[in-house]
């Protein structure tokens, strides 16, 4: 049963490989729906182009439907999948500074390297500039250290926080989106449209 | 106009063609590996690798660099740097595939490339430094937490789009 490399199902030589060829595919994705484009991601905060709430939205759908139903066959522990620690004044601060960042900078590291991939030279700066941040970040950590380290909540899932069956939260989850992604194209048609 | 538009449309692959391919690349991961996709973490392991070549002893006396320095490996001995590495192919391969491959400024016509490259600086401070605080960035906090239903993805995701959304309208001159 999965996960395969923590339970030894593949030899851990393979790691690295594996990670390789994740990364081939997650770079070849991201840039092929158009990811290595600023103006293409910025749009969804103007309406002009909703390709990444797309994009994003439905990999989480069909991500979290067949994680879980993987789990329901038997295919993979989900107990033993890694959850990250939920920090809450971290996650909100940190999530409202990248915020900025997006807006500011059109990228995200992911989308960033794909920029970088082709060419772009404002993708090279942002990613010039995530490594400043993180250096600023490093060095001033005595500085940031008690925000980063309050209400430490574990490793929590929306299981834990709404105490419902994760079903009807992927199912509640899946018509969100739905509707989600039927109101962007309403309002796509309404906004000027902007070509880059 | 007409070819612009004829262009934006079909440049790029189907969004949701996309996204449905992603969450399979997502399943896959966490199946083969126990944990999601990343990106920030491997510039994270680069400015470590960085500062512990320069300046050893504050690296190691630095209590953030000190959680990823292991003695006798170097921090870019990562999973998520070899990952990043794919990346940069990856999306190279699809680049060189559709022509998309060239050096270039891309900015609203109403800025200057000089503008754009200062924001994008800018910009990639602040993401890096938000990355670190809320442990993650879009791919490695928000989606792949989401994904497992973590409920940290989901808040940090909210804070992105959120924040996003308020502070769209002053950058507005910068992208429409």
């Amino acid at each position: 049963m999965g996960p395969l490399l923590p339970n030894e199902l593949i030899a851990i030589e393979w790691n690295y490989v594996i990670a390789i060829l994740i990364g081939i595919a997650f770079g070849y994705i991201m840039e092929a729906s158009g990811f290595s484009s600023s103006r293409k991601l910025v749009g969804v905060f103007y309406g002009y182009d909703f390709a990444v709430l797309k994009v994003f939205f439905t990999a989480a759908v069909v991500s979290v439907i067949g994680l879980y139903y993987m789990d329901y066959l038997n295919w993979v522990d989900i107990t033993q999948l890694f959850v990250q620690p939920t920090y809450l004044s971290a996650a909100i601060i940190g999530g409202m500074i990248m915020g900025v960042g997006f807006l500011t900078g059109g990228f995200c590291p992911g989308t960033s390297l794909c920029a970088v991939a082709i060419g772009k030279i404002d993708g090279m700066l942002f990613t010039v500039g995530l490594m400043i941040g993180i250096f600023v970040f490093s060095e001033l950590f005595a500085v940031f250290e008690p925000m980063f380290e309050r209400s430490n909540l574990g490793h929590i899932t929306m299981v834990d926080t709404l105490g419902i069956s994760p079903y009807w939260i992927i199912f509640g989850f899946t018509i969100i989106a739905v509707v989600v992604f039927a109101l962007s194209d309403i309002i796509r048609e309404k906004v000027k449209k902007v070509f880059y | 106009m007409k070819e612009e538009k004829r262009k934006n449309r079909h440049i790029y692959w189907n969004p949701y063609f996309g996204g449905f391919l992603l969450g399979l690349l997502i399943i896959m991961t966490f199946y083969i590996t126990g944990r999601g996709l990343g990106a920030s973490g491997a510039l994270k392991s680069g400015v470590v690798a960085i500062v512990h070549t320069v300046a050893p002893a504050h690296a190691e006396s630095n209590l953030y660099y000190s959680k990823f320095i292991q003695e006798g490996e170097s921090p870019l001995n990562n999973w998520l740097v070899f990952e990043a590495i794919g990346v940069l192919i990856g999306a190279f391969l699809s680049g060189t595939f559709t022509g998309r491959i060239k050096f270039s400024v891309q900015h609203s016509p109403k800025i200057t490339s000089r503008r754009r490259l200062v924001f994008a600086l800018t910009g990639g401070v602040l993401f890096g430094l938000g990355a670190q605080i809320a442990r993650g960035c879009t791919s490695g906090a928000a989606l792949s937490g989401m994904a497992v239903l973590a409920t940290g993805g989901f808040i940090t995701m909210l804070a992105i789009f959120g924040t996003g959304y308020v502070v769209a309208y002053f950058f507005r001159k910068n992208w429409i």
